[in-house]
């Protein structure tokens, strides 16, 4: 399979990374807005680009972590992050919504001190705010091959559970399910999701591959499982309409990506408006 | 561990529960064999849903002990024997998308285990819970879509999905019109008396409730009665004078039939003459 992917050109890797990118966000997305917490991608992404910044700076700083790729420290920021949200969430019982600013704003804070401290491009800052499909290297599309294997792993094995835990959380418990196990899962699967999107569609837009499509998909949905599919429809037709766009005509792809799927999702709203019009019920 | 052999479907021993050093539940000792049909009765603030939360494990008592089928209820694993309808079960996100059978197959989820989907005997089992509580027109609906008292036999369904032999209830008609409740009722009688299944349904709707069930018993913080339903109706007025005061007005709620306006009047008269005497 190596071979195979080495045989690729830059512009393939970020098509292969888009659209891997495309299927899962939207899933994950679907349980985000059952559970009403899709804001808090927002607060993972910006202590994503805590991690990001710390790998470039490390490799920058000392020689022998020179192979360190920043994705990874990414992760590893990102899998904090969601834990100390769902940690916060647990103290602030109360006042749940205070863990996405005080996650947020934490990662904001710490990234500019080491960005500030390290000596790179504004090139490659702008390339991780708001992604670039042109830069993935082969190692970033290992990388996102492999936490999209495992996190459709995770999704495939616990899919009956997180649905039933974010239906009705007491019911879950009292059928068997630990809510607990769960939700620690959960954190993980959202902190793989935005750390693998991150190079393509950047720091600043990830939220919108998790919301967007399932947005869009909403508005037709009777069951879950339509959320889902639709989502995932959704995000892939967002994804390769945006990185034809970019290529057509030049422009950052996550831009292009997030701005056909408002597009979709306003389309989607549109359509779901005139058939209520027309065959009120 | 046999759940067959087991004679008691619940056994709850010197339970106490306090919250911020308040006693909720103090000294509750109570026990339920198998194919009783219980009406768990009192005020508001009585401490019954605390008792429900303690009967499956969603609560640890400060003492005493809870069995479920033989079984404490820390180490109790086979919940699929153990169906629950809340009273908080139709408080859901109402936009939530989820189908009538998305949801009932939820009551199989903890039982099937990891990686595995519903297979065909799994879809069998969930139409027929459906069917069970006559909603099957309604299986690929939203469940937002649905009226209160047709969410709450949903809810059931998922409760009867896994088959269990133990059905707790807290105020599962909450919020459903006076004809529904009556049918709802009969239901769970017949579920009763039918298949065999213990219920325990939680209620303040004392007059509703009682030519239904076959035991009933009185909380308020204590257990102030337990028994058959006959022996309940023969010491009713001292029972509700015990664990209501005098003034409380038991049955104010509005059925359309005929037999508890005849209830609400007779308990009517009796506050009455308590307060001239």
């Amino acid at each position: 399979m190596m071979d195979l992917l080495q045989q690729l050109t830059f512009l393939e890797r970020g098509i292969l990374a888009g659209l891997i990118i495309g299927f899962i966000c939207p899933v994950v997305g679907a349980f985000l807005l059952v559970r009403r917490m899709t804001i808090i991608s927002e607060g993972l992404s910006h202590i994503t680009l805590t991690g990001i910044a710390a790998g470039v700076f490390m490799s920058q700083s000392t020689a022998f972590l020179g192979f360190i790729n920043p994705l990874y420290t990414g992760l590893i920021f990102s899998l904090v992050g969601s834990l100390l949200v769902e940690k916060l969430r647990q103290i602030y019982k109360h006042f749940q919504e205070l863990a996405i600013p005080i996650i947020l704003s934490s990662g904001i804070g710490l990234s500019a001190i080491i960005i500030s401290l390290s000596s790179s491009s504004y090139t490659e800052w702008y390339n991780y705010l708001f992604g670039s499909i042109v830069t993935v290297s082969l190692n970033d599309l290992l990388f996102i091959l492999i936490t999209g294997i495992v996190a459709m792993l995770l999704i495939a094995a616990f899919y009956k559970e997180l649905l039933s835990i974010s239906f009705d959380q007491e019911f879950a418990s009292t059928s068997g399910i630990s809510v607990k196990k769960m939700n620690f899962l959960f954190a993980v699967l959202i902190a793989l999701v935005i750390s693998m999107s991150m190079k393509v569609i950047g720091i600043l837009l990830v939220g919108a591959m998790v919301t967007l499509p399932v947005a869009a998909s909403m508005q037709f949905a009777k069951s879950f499982r339509q959320v889902v599919v639709g989502g995932i429809l959704f995000g892939e037709t967002a994804i390769i309409g945006g990185i034809m766009l970019s290529y057509f005509f030049n422009i950052a792809t996550g831009g292009m990506v997030v701005v056909t799927g408002v597009v979709l999702m306003i389309v989607a709203v549109l359509i779901k408006q005139l058939k209520t019009n027309i065959n009120p019920s | 561990m046999d759940i067959k052999k087991q004679p008691l479907a619940l056994n709850i021993q010197h339970l106490s529960f306090s919250y911020h050093n308040q006693n909720v539940l103090e000294d509750i000792n109570m026990q339920i064999p198998k194919g009783s049909f219980l009406g768990l009765v009192g005020p508001n603030g009585s401490g019954k849903s605390t008792l429900v939360k303690c009967l499956l494990g969603l609560l640890s008592p400060n003492a005493g002990s809870v069995q479920l089928f033989g079984v404490d209820v820390k180490k109790f694993n086979r919940w699929s024997d153990i169906g629950f309808v809340s009273q908080k079960a139709n408080s859901f996100n109402s936009g939530f998308p989820a189908t009538v059978f998305e949801v009932v197959s939820m009551g199989l989820y903890g039982k099937i285990g990891l990686f595995r989907f519903l297979k065909k005997k799994h879809k069998q089992q969930v139409r027929e819970a459906i069917e069970q509580v006559g909603m099957e027109d309604y299986i690929d609906d939203n469940i937002g879509q649905l009226s209160g008292g047709q969410q709450q036999r949903v809810f059931i369904a998922r409760a009867l999905v896994s088959n269990p032999s133990l059905l707790i209830l807290d105020e599962p008609t909450v919020g459903v019109d006076a004809k529904s409740v009556k049918n709802f009722y009969t239901m769970l009688k017949k579920l009763n008396d039918e298949q065999g299944i213990t219920l325990i349904l939680v209620t303040h709707d004392i007059g509703a409730m009682s030519e239904y069930v076959t035991d009933v018993a009185c909380l308020n913080k204590c257990l102030h009665f337990h028994g058959n339903t006959n022996t309940f109706e023969e010491n009713k007025e001292e029972m509700m004078t015990a664990m209501y005061g005098h003034e409380v007005n038991l049955l104010e709620h509005n059925h359309d039939h005929d037999h508890h306006h005849h209830h609400h009047d007779h308990d009517d008269q009796d506050g009455v003459r308590r307060e001239e005497g």
